[in-house]
């Protein structure tokens, strides 16, 4: 394999899994475990494809220094993946974690098992497997010495990097023991004894991302970083209308400007998801590509798609609101009856747009062919297995011919779940005859992402006399068609609070659009919070209950909803713990707030994880909102892996939260998405930052992720904050400063 | 044409056209990769680099216009004694989720503590405004500035 990089970022050389394997077959070359792992059930993945194959497979190498060499097999996007998965193994294996090394996976399911990065489900389904991976690494170690001593097994014992004769104090250190362990059979990993969590070493202490150095200094990190030799540079204009066609280009003139290679029609095909038609230009450097782009003129099909447009959604959505629904997704009790016979009943229309992922490195692939029609693709990718079929099944390519190297992304959030960009640079790539790397602008990024889909809640609910929720009916009107909701629209029968309230039901009608959609962090729950949790906070007010009491009493006594630990399933318990927990921390009803300042208090449980906010906020005349300070506490298991990495997470998704709140808003017009850059949808800045308070309550429950629950609940706190500074309701997204305006 | 450029105390010869940014000589004509493409439109700050010490964004600055001023860029910035300090104080506080921004951030960081050696939180707001984080570690940007500035951290 050729390096991606010109200079070797890395401290262990970058190796591929092929020269892996053969490094760990050549004498002395070092101990290699490899690992057929169990099963594991993987209910916490819905929404992504099966996972090829029922095992898992983890690598460990001990070369004879002692230097332990983790293969890291998820993508990492930011998410801290690269350096806690290894923790498990190292933490097992009982390696010193100075000695450890980190080499980052190719795309090899035969190997791995299912590579991703998304839907918070690297920490529940490796949490057992890997651990298991370095407890057998140690139990290998572990008779190597025994043998090496003539002693039995069971008077060893480890310590840090190296094995201890307990009786005689005798050490050798593992790189010593490294080759005799790689010939001891492997245990079966069901078997082998895992340590006392009181024990853990490395398991629960905050550890630096393992590629801080790389990054302060600047070395080649990134996707956008990848240099092969020979490579040129590519943009790819797809038509600005969704599914418009290119009918003809002023191609002989793009190809005689300075700098410019080729330049080429795409057909392509009608999924946006997979390779759309274009024009490719080819440049010596990305500036030329792109400057070039900027004389291109194409004759653009535009299709029917261009009829759509954000306002036509609203009249749509305006128009269904009149009509009975066309499903209903949950029934329970009689919600009709109820609101009829209530005290008192609450009406409001939710609404929140299309938002937009914009990770901060833009889309980009770089591929070469060989001679025999076999690719090497170097993509900075969520889910590359499925971007291999995509281009094996797009261009007639055994997948068995494509390499895919995993490298770092600068930022997924859902976005690189989709493999857009890959396939479009193996395309241009074979076309070209050359090398190249596709970067897609920042223009690009916006207007062809897979956006997070809009949507409007009629709500409706009845309080008894005594404030109790006697109903709660919900007219969803979301994105679809015939029955079926597009990706990341749908509402689940089971989303709080189903089952908290006895007549409860939920219906939707469908809008149908073309609009390309995806998971976007938290997806689902990044929009259903705002509704519903906002919409409680109005419950309370208009119960006359304080909102942390009345959330307390909707979630009533400790209980478990559906089964325990799985998407479906809630604890009550759990969630009224963090909900008490935040509020304790914010002050919440005992402390003196600064004048002008609220606080406003959500919950939301998704992922797993069950995550509590408190904002803190203000409004001045102008109507701008300030963002205080903001408490999140959070339950995902007994064990924060690596707590450094946890709170960063947390920060990060409760900023991005409000950033979404404050400012973002993607809208269509004559099929177009109308905004193109960061002056049209602003991302979170420094000045609008606020200190974010990060808490877990640790429960005896098993570790779950962290890139994504801790959004959710900030929008609706943040909006409950406002109505109580201002007496104003947030209904929809974003916030507008004109309706908060008091001068 | 061709320019001179002196980058990191090195000078390098280029031939390309006088409006190509600095930002695309630095990453597609020198290999220099640090300096990151995010916006193409000064919005990002993901491409700052330092002119004489001065934070630019190098995807707005034309080669042309450089002339004989000094480029530093991350790759060079730890030889300066205040870089050296900010890039630790990034490794100490962890700062990074993905990573990407962090270049650009820790040259708006190091000219800041440049200029102004103990800066307040309104400075540092100032200072950090244009440079966009989409995993918004700011938190841990601002607690990263103060500890290489050696200025208490306000408890959050």
């Amino acid at each position: 394999m050729n390096a991606p990089f010109r200079s070797a970022p890395q401290k262990a050389p970058r190796l591929s899994r092929r020269m892996f394997l053969r490094a760990g077959a050549a004498a002395g070359g070092g101990l290699f475990l490899s690992a057929k792992l169990p099963g594991i059930a993987q209910a916490a993945q819905a929404g992504a494809p099966a996972a090829p194959g029922p095992a898992l497979n983890a690598y460990v190498r001990i070369a004879t220094d002692g230097i332990v060499t983790i293969v890291a097999k998820n993508p990492e996007c930011g998410q801290g993946i690269k350096t806690m998965l290894p923790m498990l193994i190292a933490e097992e294996l009982d390696a010193d974690w100075k000695d450890v090394r980190i080499v980052m996976a190719d795309n090899d399911p035969v190997a791995y098992g299912r590579q991703v990065a998304g839907g918070s489900t690297s920490t529940p389904t490796n949490w057992d497997p890997l651990r298991r991976v370095g407890a057998a690494g140690r139990q290998m170690l572990i008779e190597a010495a025994a043998q090496t001593w003539n002693v039995p097994a069971a008077e060893c014992a480890t310590a840090p990097g190296l094995v201890r004769h307990t009786p005689t104090g005798r050490t050798l250190g593992y790189g010593a023991l490294a080759e005799k362990a790689a010939k001891v059979p492997a245990p079966k990993l069901e078997t082998v004894a895992l340590k006392d969590p009181k024990t853990f070493r490395i398991i629960g202490k905050p550890v630096s991302n393992i590629d801080n150095p790389a990054i302060v200094t600047g070395k080649p990190s990134f996707g956008i970083d990848v240099t092969v030799p020979g490579m040129k540079y590519a943009v790819f204009q797809k038509c600005p209308v969704f599914y418009g066609r290119c009918m003809e280009a002023n191609l002989d003139e793009i190809k005689a400007m300075p700098g410019i290679r080729d330049a080429f029609m795409i057909e392509g095909g009608k999924d946006l998801g997979g390779l759309s038609s274009g024009v490719a230009i080819i440049g010596d450097t990305w500036w030329h590509a792109n400057t070039a782009r900027q004389k291109l003129a194409v004759k653009w099909d535009e299709g029917a798609f261009a009829q759509d447009s954000t306002d036509g959604y609203a009249a749509k959505a305006a128009e269904l609101m009149t009509q009975p629904p066309h499903m209903n997704i949950r029934t329970d009790g009689d919600a009709d009856a109820a609101l009829s016979r209530a005290a008192k009943v609450v009406e409001a229309d939710y609404g929140y747009p299309f938002v937009s992922h914009q990770p901060l490195e833009p889309q980009n692939c770089t591929v070469r062919w060989s001679a025999d029609g076999k690719l090497e693709i170097w993509a900075p990718t969520q889910l590359p297995e499925p971007g291999r079929q995509l281009v094996a099944k797009t261009l007639a390519v055994k997948p068995e011919d494509i390499t895919i190297h995993m490298i770092r992304c600068g930022g997924g959030f859902g976005r690189r779940l989709s493999n857009d960009y890959m396939v479009e640079a193996a395309a241009i790539s074979r076309q070209a005859g050359v090398p190249v790397k596709l970067l897609w602008s920042r223009e690009d990024d916006m207007r062809h992402d897979m956006y997070r889909p809009g949507g409007y809640h009629r709500l409706k609910a009845g309080l008894d006399a005594s404030g109790k929720i006697v109903a709660w009916k919900n007219h969803f009107v979301s994105f679809g068609a015939d029955g079926k909701f597009i990706s990341a629209a749908e509402c689940a029968p089971t989303e709080f609070p189903a089952r908290f309230v006895e007549n409860y039901r939920l219906d939707a009608s469908l809008i149908p659009t073309q609009v390309p959609t995806g998971p976007m962090r938290a997806p689902r729950s990044n929009a259903l919070s705002f509704a519903f949790q906002s919409f409680v906070d109005e419950l309370a007010h208009a119960a006359g209950k304080d909102p942390l009491e009345f959330q307390l009493a909707l979630l009533g006594e400790p209980r478990i909803f559906g089964e325990k630990n799985t998407r479906d399933g809630y604890d009550s318990g759990r969630m009224a713990t963090v909900l008490k927990t935040a509020a304790e921390r914010a002050g919440w009803g005992k402390r003196q707030l600064p004048p002008g300042h609220a606080l406003g208090i959500a919950h939301f449980f998704s992922h797993l994880g069950y995550f509590a906010e408190v904002v803190e906020a203000s409004v001045d005349p102008s109507g701008q909102v300030k963002v205080h300070k903001v408490w999140a506490v959070g339950d995902v298991g007994s064990t924060i892996i690596n707590p450094s990495g946890a709170e960063n997470q947390v920060q990060g998704s409760v900023l991005d939260g409000i950033a979404q709140a404050l400012g973002q808003k993607i809208t269509f017009a004559e099929g177009r998405t109308q905004q193109a850059n960061f002056g049209q949808y602003p991302l979170m800045r420094m000045a609008s930052a606020p200190p974010v308070d990060v808490h877990f309550v640790l429960t005896d429950n098993p570790p779950t992720g962290l890139g994504e629950p801790a959004l959710p609940p900030v929008i609706p706190a943040l909006c409950n904050a406002i109505f109580k500074a201002t007496g104003k309701r947030i209904r929809s997204l974003p916030i507008d400063p004109a309706t908060l305006k008091t001068a | 044409m061709a320019y001179t450029l002196t980058i990191n105390g090195k000078t390098h010869t280029v031939d390309v056209p006088e409006n190509m940014p600095l930002l695309w000589v630095l990453r597609d004509v020198l290999d220099m990769k640090g300096a990151k493409f995010g916006c193409g439109a000064a919005f990002c700050g993901a491409c700052t680099v330092h002119l004489d010490g001065n934070p630019v964004r190098s995807c707005q600055t034309p080669v042309s216009r450089v002339g004989g001023r000094k480029v530093t860029t991350i790759e060079g910035i730890g030889d300066t004694p205040i870089g050296a300090k900010v890039q630790a104080a990034w490794m100490e506080v962890d700062v990074m989720q993905c990573g990407y921004c962090q270049a650009g951030q820790i040259m708006s960081a190091t000219a800041l503590l440049q200029r102004t050696p103990k800066p307040t939180d309104a400075e540092i707001d100032q200072a950090m405004n244009g440079n966009i984080c989409r995993c918004a570690t700011y938190n841990r940007i601002r607690a990263a500035i103060k500890k290489a500035a050696g200025v208490a951290t306000t408890e959050a």
